[in-house]
Order: structure tokens, then sequence, then C-alpha cells
């Protein structure tokens, strides 16, 4: 199962590093990162694959979101396929 | 691969423009529950739905975890109990309304539809039986909502139904005075009814469904609103693209939660419900909609063609995004649920005669509307049989969901609380049609009914 992880908010140093360091602790293989600032913000959505992960997405929902809140930002994990679905015919 | 963009829009329409699920609906067949005693019919009826349903909430709450899409309710709709209920020896179903209310809590689902009769035609025993047990039953319930057919294209209108329905909406106003008559907002009437409707009060299990069934009603008028904002000034067939587009989005989101939930449960996918539904919640309105398109407020000349455009580019975008669509498909326009409607009620841009004109157009009918209290059962049947007429010719659906609050007088508000809303009172023509609604027998079938 691939996911979808996004991250909204204040940019500061390390997120990437932070947020990376979570999926790397339980397998989650990052495929695709993109990211940007408008204004300051920052937006990152990254493609991961959960194959041979040790979680399964909703732990790895409450660890993202405990760091989300000590950073100040809005990470969420999702079903990558509610994307695709809505985007790809 | 996905871009940013794509993966931030889809989130900006949850989180911004409260896109969501409105509705997964578990359709289940109670024509095996049939039995002469009543206790025994209502234990079978209540065994049967709290083991098909059993994981329904679960399944839609971790549906919606997992991909991040809210799903507001989850629900059931039932075979009508008139017809289920018919071999029972009685003479009232308020047990029965009992039994699904108790299946209804036992399960966690917040709404059971299928207290319904289906009488375009005429009577049977068990739908005089039905139609009389209506008003205790909503009364001593919570979750059990009603609904019946009296008229159709095929059929004609049943007149007589038409008259006892006036004084049936009453009487729930009458006996629930005391909690602002909600009793009738949980009681549909319509014309050319769907029997695969997944939206309540008007859900019922229709008697060509497969034994259980998933149906999935979405929704999303801030999506369409906010879209629209990005194409302002622009000419109307870029406004109808641009909702196309929309609805599509919308839609595919209700086809994977309906897929999804069939699988996960084991049980038929029956059909998405391409639907517009507003709540009271800021930015969720049909009615923002009307007025994005350029209308000084809901109901000003022009609003009856912005909604037939409006309805008909949610059908177009949508249709190609689901393989099985359904229910009542189209925009909403009930009152009490939509802020931007209340607005315009309040600002005396909307009448009831305009709404009845928005009807024609729009995927239901005169929906949460408060009428004042002293608004005669006779009065009430004019206006269903209105409403009957307009489906009837023109082939559609068409429902009457109207509160007669007692004590209420035009400009006051009855409030519902939650995603039922709040309405203020709304005038209703002082002429009588008393005479005409006591005729009673059938309006023939209309000539567009000969197709064969």
């Amino acid at each position: 199962m691939k996911v979808v992880v996004t991250v909204v908010g204040q940019d500061r140093v390390g997120i990437i590093a932070k947020v990376s360091d979570i999926l790397a602790k339980h397998s989650v293989n990052i495929l695709n990162i993109n990211q940007n600032i408008v204004n300051g913000f920052f937006n990152m959505a990254l493609i991961a694959d959960m194959e041979n992960s040790s979680i399964n997405l909703k732990d790895l929902q409450k660890s993202l979101s405990v760091l989300g809140q000590e950073l100040g930002l809005d990470i969420k994990a999702q079903h990558e396929d509610i994307f695709q679905i809505m985007h790809r015919i | 691969m996905l871009t940013i963009q794509d993966i931030l829009e889809t989130n900006r329409m949850i989180q911004e423009n409260n896109l969501d699920v409105r509705t997964i609906t578990m359709g289940i067949s109670l024509r095996d529950c049939a039995h002469p005693d009543m206790k025994t019919f209502c234990q079978n009826v209540y065994d049967k739905i709290t083991k098909t349903a059993q994981h329904l909430v679960k399944v839609g709450e971790d549906i919606e975890a997992e991909y991040g899409i809210p799903i507001i309710n989850k629900r059931i709709s039932v075979t009508p109990i008139a017809i289920a209920a018919e071999s029972c020896h009685t003479d009232t179903y308020v047990p029965v309304a009992h039994a699904l209310d108790k299946a209804a809590k036992a399960v966690g689902v917040n709404f059971i539809g299928g207290f319904s009769a289906l009488v375009e035609k005429g009577y049977t025993r068990g739908d005089r039986i039905l139609i009389k047990s209506i008003p205790q039953a909503l009364m001593e319930t919570e979750r059990v909502c009603s609904s019946v057919n009296l008229g159709s294209t095929k059929t004609g209108i049943n007149m007589d139904c038409v008259r006892e329905m006036g004084e049936i909406v009453k009487k729930c106003a009458e006996l629930t005075k005391d909690n602002n008559a909600v009793a009738c907002s949980k009681l549909v009437i319509f014309c050319n009814v769907p029997q695969d409707n997944p939206f309540m009060a008007g859900a019922f299990h229709g008697v060509g469904e497969p034994e259980k069934v998933i149906n999935v009603g979405v929704s999303g008028p801030g999506v369409v609103k906010r879209a629209l904002e990005d194409v302002k000034g622009q000419d109307f067939s870029v406004v109808a693209e641009t909702i196309k587009k929309t609805a599509f989005k919308i839609t595919r989101v209700g086809q994977l939660v309906a897929q999804e939930a069939s699988r996960r449960l084991d049980v038929p996918f029956g059909i998405v419900d391409l639907s517009l539904a507003p709540t009271p919640a800021v930015g969720d309105s049909v009615a923002y909609i009307l007025e994005e398109m350029g209308l000084e407020s809901c109901g000003a000349p022009g609003t009856t063609a912005a909604l037939a455009l409006l309805n008909d580019a949610v059908k177009k975008g949508g249709l190609m995004a689901s393989s099985h669509v359904g229910g009542l498909s189209g925009a909403f326009i009930p009152v009490s649920e939509d802020a931007g409607m209340i607005a315009a009620v309040e600002r005396g841009s909307l009448s009831l005669e305009k709404l009845e004109a928005m009807t024609c157009v729009c995927s239901v009918g005169l929906d949460m509307i408060v009428v004042p209290g002293d608004t005669s059962a006779a009065t009430l049947s004019g206006i269903i049989a209105d409403e009957a007429a307009i489906g009837m010719i023109n082939n559609k659906t068409t429902a009457v969901r109207l509160i007669p609050a007692p004590g209420t007088k035009v400009g006051d508000k009855v409030e519902f609380g939650g995603l039922f809303g709040y309405c203020p009172a709304m005038p209703v023509s002082k002429f009588k049609s008393d005479d005409f609604i006591a005729r009673g027998g059938r309006i023939p079938a209309p000539i567009r009914s000969l197709t064969n």
C-alpha cells in the first residue's frame, strides 16, 4: 500500500529530516518527495510505500500527528488511492 | 505520478471546502422477516438488522481514517414496513418502529429509513395501517424515518393519500409540538420515489433491490462554490464546465468509498448518489453557489435557471466518475439545512412559490420548510398535490417535507439542531384548497406514461 504524507505549516529547519526519520524507523520507503514554500508557508507531499513497513497506517498517522503537534505543523498520512482516483482517470 | 498541486487540492477540498461523503447507507431486505405474530416479526427485524449491519459503523470509521475523508453518516434503509409487516395480525405498526429504533441504536447508525408505504395507485391493508401509525411512531422513536410515495409518472397521483398526508403531517406536528415538531422532519412525501436513495429521511430498500446493498451519497457544495470563485464573470459555458469537472472529482471519492465499504463488508455495491447536499455549516451551501453565479440573493430572478444549470452539470460530471449512479442525484435545496437559503428567506428574496419553481429543476422538492402552525391540513395537501404534479408531469422525483410547527407565525424561527439547522416560518397562500382536496380519487397517469 502506498501512502501520501502531507505537511503544511510554518517553515523551519529540519522538517523533512524529522518526518523521514519516523518513516525510516518503521521501514516505510519514500518513493517521491515534493516540497515548496509559498509566503513562508511550508508545503510538502511525500509518497511512500508501506509494503514492508513494521507499522500499520493508523499507528503511523498517530506518530506523525504527535510530531505535527510538537512542531506546530499539520501532518497527515492518507491512503494514496483518494488522490489517484480524484486526479487520474 | 501525482503532483503536489493535486494532493494539496484534494486536502484543501476536504479541510477548507467541507468535502465529505455524506452517507454510507446499507440497504437490508426484511422480506424474509414476515410473521403473523407481531412480537416474533419485531424480533426477526431486530435480529436481521443487527446481524447484517454489525460492522457498518466500524468499517465507515476505518475508511474515514485511512483515506482522510470525513464520512458524516452511516445509515440503514429497509424494505418498506407496509410490505414487510403486512402479514402481522395487528392494527398498528408502532411496535415495528420501536424495533427499528432499537436496532439502529444497537449498531450505532443515526437514522434508519423504511417506515414507508408505496401507495401511488392505491392502498393495501398494510399501507393503511402504516400511514395511520406514522405520527405515533415518529413521536415515540428517535432514529426512525418515514416516507410515503403517493404518485408517479406511470400511475398518476393518489389524491386520497394526498388528502390523508396533509392530516398526517398536521398530526405529526401536533404530537411533537414541544420538540419543534421534529416528527415532521422525519417524514417525506414523494412522487416518483427512487428505490435506492441513500439520503434520509426518504431512504428505503426497494422491492427490486438485492438482499443487501451499499449505497453512498456524496456531497460538496462548498467545493463547487470555491471552484466557481476562480471563474468570476466568465460565461455560462465556462461555469458549466467548471461544475462538471468539480462534480467528477467529488463523485470519484464517493465511488472509492462505496467500493471500499462494499469490499470490506462483503455487501454488493449498489449506487453512488451524485448529490450536492448542503449543511448549515458556513460555506457548505447550494444557495451560495447560485449567488456565486451572479445573483444578489437566492430567489432573485434567474435562480431557477442557475439551479437548472447546476443540477445538470453535477449529473454530467458525476456520471462518468461512477460505475452505477442512482438515488436522487442532483442538487438538494432543503431550506433549514442550507445557511444561504436561510439567509435568503430572512432577507425576503426566497418565497415558497419560488422554491416550488426551483423544484422543477432540482433533484428533490420542498424540503425542510417551516410554515405557520395554523396552516390547514387541506392547504398542506394542496402543496403536496402541486409538488406531486410537478414530479409526475416532468418524470422526476419530487418530495415534500413541511413543518407546520404549532404556534409558529410567519418569521418565527424553529431550531432543529445539528445537520437539520433552523428555519424561519415562511408565508403560505391564504386562499383555500379544501374543496379541491376533498374530492379524492386518482389523478390519471399523464400521456407521457404511455411510452411502450
